[in-house]
């Protein structure tokens, strides 16, 4: 798995944007909405590898602390020019509100990535990048608010393992987050779906980044994986509670979400 | 379930590096390639993929046209390659100037390239046309030399015309067809006037290059080469 991230990593991207058509973009906002972080919140993205996460996460943060300041500067609109003054050095505006994103990947190649990402698009507050393995974490327990993992765990070969670490560093009352590829069980959309899985992607693959046989291991990864109930039953094993799902496309994908309680 | 997975992949991989593809694959591939090749010129992987991928009907003859020729016949059953670890380097650069293999080394070391660099196959599903395809690559380096043609643009677009009326390969079409495009227009019309008739005239009077067995032949004097197989001689501009 390591190899085939490592010639992936720079077309990442852009084989993103060409096998989904973009659409890959609209799950992870639905990620982020279904997240709904507020300022303060500190989050995990575990094989985050090129930051869409977590720039996400920043952007959602600062335009939430956006509205509260505002809704503040509205209040405060009956003070005097002193104690608005007095009140703006207090508040310290910081525009994310203590809120920050540690991302977390296996993959140097994918972690380099995502740094020159932040850099050009100016992402630089609350951001860390951390290399380290889903099954075995490198940080202490009950420290984050939210763990994400996003298209990542189908590639971590102990799923167990990486479920039970996510528990581990969750603080009490933290939430578990999971989008990944699942299972559509539309007989008519499957047969679509598999068709264009099999025929077009390791091709897209093969003429974008010149690596057929990457793109064909994970078109056969994501028929491996777990289905929707099965993921949820093994989430439930870890010990999280509340744990749901919700289908994007018809099963395309899922986020599976749960909570230590 | 994952070991069945692969020996099934075994069973249907001809050859080292083959992938196999299905028709709509093919199509897609093909498709792609072109627009890829175009787009973006350094991407010499492109190139070699729209030969496999386009090459069904132009291998086979090539293969025909080698079965039924003695010296293809050898190469064919022999099976040899073109690469740095077989070549004898030094005794080649000790041969005398003029020499076949005097000359490919020149022109090697000029043009700064290398036999190694030629993508193996992955996308043709036989292994002998696999074979004529990685040959028709091995060989190119040599047609450069043949022809008095560098691997500049225009160069390139010169031994492209050539091998297009050789093999008839849809990707050597395509290259000569679509090649020019990027030249400027003093270098067009040398290409039009003089290089390409004379491009064309060589590739059809002359007899087909992949039945040369240029590995037994570095000591023959490429004038006298070129003559056997009916090469004309290239015209006296500076490519």
């Amino acid at each position: 798995v390591y190899q085939v991230f490592e010639s992936v990593a720079k077309k990442y991207d852009i084989m993103n944007d060409s096998m989904t058509l973009g659409i890959h973009r609209v799950w992870k906002d639905i990620l982020m909405h279904k997240m709904n972080p507020s300022p303060g919140t500190l989050l995990l993205d575990v094989a985050g590898g090129t930051g869409d996460i977590a720039f996400r996460f920043i952007n959602y943060v600062r335009s939430v602390r956006e509205r509260q300041l505002q809704r503040k500067l509205k209040h405060h609109q009956n003070l005097s020019w002193q104690e608005i003054s007095e009140s703006y050095q207090e508040d310290k505006f910081k525009s994310l509100g203590d809120s920050q994103v540690v991302v977390c990947d296996i993959n140097k190649e994918m972690l380099k990535v995502g740094k020159q990402k932040a850099q050009h698009l100016g992402y630089s507050e609350g951001l860390s990048w951390v290399l380290g393995n889903a099954e075995e974490l490198p940080f202490d327990d009950d420290k984050f608010d939210v763990y994400t993992i996003a298209f990542g765990i189908r590639n971590v070969t102990r799923i167990d393992l990486a479920l039970q670490e996510a528990y581990r560093v969750l603080k009490p009352g933290g939430r578990f987050l999971c989008l990944e590829f699942s299972h559509v069980s539309n007989p008519l959309l499957s047969r679509l779906y598999d068709l264009y899985s099999f025929q077009v992607i390791p091709v897209l693959g093969e003429v974008i980044a010149g690596d057929w046989k990457s793109y064909q291991y994970l078109v056969e990864s994501i028929r491996r994986f777990p289905p929707q109930e099965e993921l949820k039953a093994m989430i439930e094993d870890a010990g999280f509670l509340k744990v749901d799902y919700q289908n994007l496309n018809l099963g395309i994908v899922a986020i599976h979400s749960g909570f230590k309680l | 379930e994952e070991e069945e997975e692969e020996e099934e992949e075994r069973r249907y991989q001809l050859y080292p590096g083959h992938i196999p593809t299905s028709p709509l694959q093919k199509a897609l591939l093909a498709a792609g390639s072109a627009v890829m090749a175009l787009c973006d010129p350094y991407r010499h992987d492109m190139v070699a993929v729209l030969g496999e991928t386009t090459g069904c009907l132009a291998l086979p003859n090539l293969r025909d046209k080698m079965k039924h020729h003695p010296e293809g016949h050898r190469i064919l059953q022999e099976r040899p390659r073109i690469r740095l670890s077989t070549l004898d380097m030094a005794r080649l650069r000790g041969l005398p100037d003029g020499s076949l293999g005097r000359e490919y080394v020149r022109f090697l070391e000029n043009n700064k390239v290398s036999p190694d660099t030629r993508m193996p196959p992955k996308f043709v599903d036989d292994e002998e046309l696999a074979y004529v395809i990685q040959r028709y690559r091995e060989v190119h380096d040599l047609m450069h030399t043949l022809l008095g043609m560098p691997t500049n643009m225009l160069g390139e677009v010169v031994v492209k015309w050539f091998e297009a009326i050789q093999t008839g390969l849809p990707m050597c079409v395509l290259g000569a067809a679509f090649g020019p495009v990027r030249l400027s227009a003093r270098k067009l019309q040398v290409l039009a006037t003089e290089l390409v008739p004379w491009a064309i005239r060589s590739g059809r009077n002359a007899s087909c290059i992949l039945n040369v067995y240029y590995e037994q032949r570095w000591e023959q004097p490429v004038e006298s080469l070129r003559e056997e197989i009916g090469i004309f001689p290239p015209p006296a501009i500076r490519v």
